[in-house]
């Protein structure tokens, strides 16, 4: 057990219960500053519910969670994002009858000095140039690449310390997910930390710099990334025989 | 044409009314879920607030403040009470729940204060009418349609500007999502309660100009209204309610005024018919749910 506040994020020992199903038994992870850090599994395997129960979003069963050395276990979803934590959730989830520019002021909403917020909405608009020229659009008028970029860069509006990514690869064309991809890790090249869920293995390990394999709400298999592309043992670890 | 136009004056001022409760009772639900039966009881204890302070002398002005500030105040304060333990409950439980404060205020008022009804004495320059470009408009019409318009532009411009206002549309649109944005999920739901509250005072104020008295179930029957103005306009959708409420209020008052005198009893289930014809063809609502107010 490692709680060192060289780890930004520490989570151990999580369990997650919806009703007598056990979802996550007993699953831990560690993500330094700067990272990728790359949580894989297959369908149902338990990756969604580890990080909302991570944010919050659902209660735990048992475990701890530590932001920068300081235990958030329990917060509530706000708190946590208050705190430098955010998540992009599956299905990107954007409010479809919000404006672009909408959707990105609530994201912005914890920096309440005016300042704060109108600098990371350049910065953001300078990244994702499409928002900027759909500002005043539906965000449900968006394609799908388009509402990825735009739930990425609302997470990004409270400048988090460390950002969740869910799958931000589901549903998009594959070179929609290669611009997509490259957008992470150009936010990690600006200083970002992630954690990315994703079932496309090859391109999240491709851009993690270690990764995390979750079968049956455990952890099977976990190391730098490059050394779990190489290994094969991935495949073995998603069939659960772990 | 001098009636038609006055008809449409009295359909813009019950409309009004209709609009400002409905799309109380429309923000709480978008929010949470939650038809609250007791948002017609606010509207009541609005009445009963400028009753006691007309009693105690202290002018219709002030009577007026007070009532609306006394009907936001119980708003909040019902959500804090009643419906926050419950709010992870499903929605039969928060219904009952709503059912049950809406109970216990009635008993209240009965027992504490009286079943019958309590005269508010409305000051005489407001019976009477105003010209406007050749039309006798009664003052009373033209106060409530001119609060209306101040309070759907003010309301429109707070949900459209300000952060707390974009979160109560984002929250409608997806709450645990809202609440990823780092916005305080109970800050949320007590100010969807508090505009409620407000717009139920205002309402009830509007309301008693024109009754000049409140009892007990005075709120009753504007709410039952409002709440069909909400699914007639599309339930879950803010500009909805206020549509269905100019909606229903027009379709009340063209029959009132023209409806052959035989037909008159039957004005009410003539206008709930047409309410039911209209959402046989659109079941949205006349707003669906995908228009939320911009």
């Amino acid at each position: 057990m490692s709680s060192g506040p060289e780890h930004l994020l520490d989570v151990a020992g999580l369990e997650v219960r919806y009703g007598a199903i056990e979802a996550i038994r007993g699953a831990g992870l560690e993500v330094c500053k700067g990272e990728i850090v790359t949580l894989l599994g297959a369908n149902g395997a338990g990756k969604s519910s580890f990080l909302n129960a991570v944010m919050g979003l659902v209660p735990l069963a048992a475990g701890r969670v530590a932001l920068d050395g300081e235990d958030i276990t329990g917060e509530t979803p706000e708190a946590v994002v208050r705190r430098g934590m955010t998540l992009c959730p599956e299905g990107r989830r954007v409010f479809a009858n919000l404006t672009v520019r909408e959707n990105l002021a609530i994201g912005g909403a914890t920096r309440r000095r005016a300042g704060d917020a109108a600098t990371i909405l350049a910065d953001m608009l300078d990244r994702f140039p499409v928002l900027a020229e759909r500002h005043d659009q539906m965000a449900g008028t968006l394609s799908g690449g388009e509402q990825q970029m735009l739930a990425i860069a609302r997470a990004m509006m409270s400048a988090p310390r460390i950002v969740l990514l869910d799958e931000p690869s589901l549903g998009l064309a594959p070179r929609v997910v290669d611009t997509i991809f490259e957008m992470i890790v150009a936010l990690q090249h600006h200083g970002a930390t992630i954690l990315l869920v994703e079932q496309n293995v090859d391109l999240a390990l491709d851009i993690a710099d270690r990764g995390y394999v979750l079968a049956s709400g455990r952890v099977a298999l976990s190391g730098p990334a490059s050394e779990l592309q190489a290994s094969g043992e991935v495949e073995r670890a998603y069939m659960g025989r772990d | 044409m001098d009636i038609l136009i006055q008809q449409f004056v009295n359909a813009l001022s019950l409309g009004g009314t209709y609009a400002l409760l409905a799309l109380g009772l429309a923000m709480v639900f978008s929010v949470l879920g939650l038809i609250n039966f007791a948002h017609g009881d606010l509207m009541t204890l609005t009445g009963y607030t400028m009753f006691f302070a007309i009693g105690a002398g202290l002018g219709l002005p002030l009577a007026v403040v007070l009532g609306i500030a006394c009907a936001t105040l119980a708003a909040v304060a019902m959500e804090r009470v009643a419906f926050r333990p419950v709010r992870d409950a499903n929605t039969a439980t928060m219904l009952l729940t709503s059912l049950a404060v809406s109970t216990i205020l009635h008993m209240l008022f009965q027992n504490l204060i009286s079943a019958r009804p309590r005269a508010i004495p409305v000051p005489s320059w407001m019976i009477g009418a105003v010209d406007v470009g050749g039309l006798a408009i009664g003052v009373i019409q033209l106060m409530s349609i001119t609060a209306t318009a101040l309070l759907l532009i003010a309301l429109s411009i707070f949900l459209r500007r300000s952060i707390l206002g974009i979160a109560m549309r984002a929250a409608a649109l997806d709450f645990p999502v809202t609440r990823l944005m780092g916005i305080n999920a109970n800050a949320v739901v007590a100010t969807a309660f508090g505009l409620s509250g407000l717009l139920a005072g205002v309402a009830g104020v509007l309301w008693l100009a024109q009754r000049g008295s409140v009892d007990p179930l005075m709120g009753f029957l504007p709410v039952l209204k409002a709440f069909i103005a909400v699914v007639l306009g599309g339930l879950g959708s803010l500009a909805g309610a206020v549509v269905g409420g100019f909606a229903l209020a027009f379709i009340e008052v063209f029959l009132r005024a023209f409806l052959p005198d035989g037909w008159l009893p039957f004005r009410e289930s003539i206008t709930l018919t047409l309410v039911i014809v209209l959402l046989l063809v659109r079941p949205e609502g006349l707003i669906g749910r995908r228009e939320n107010v911009r």
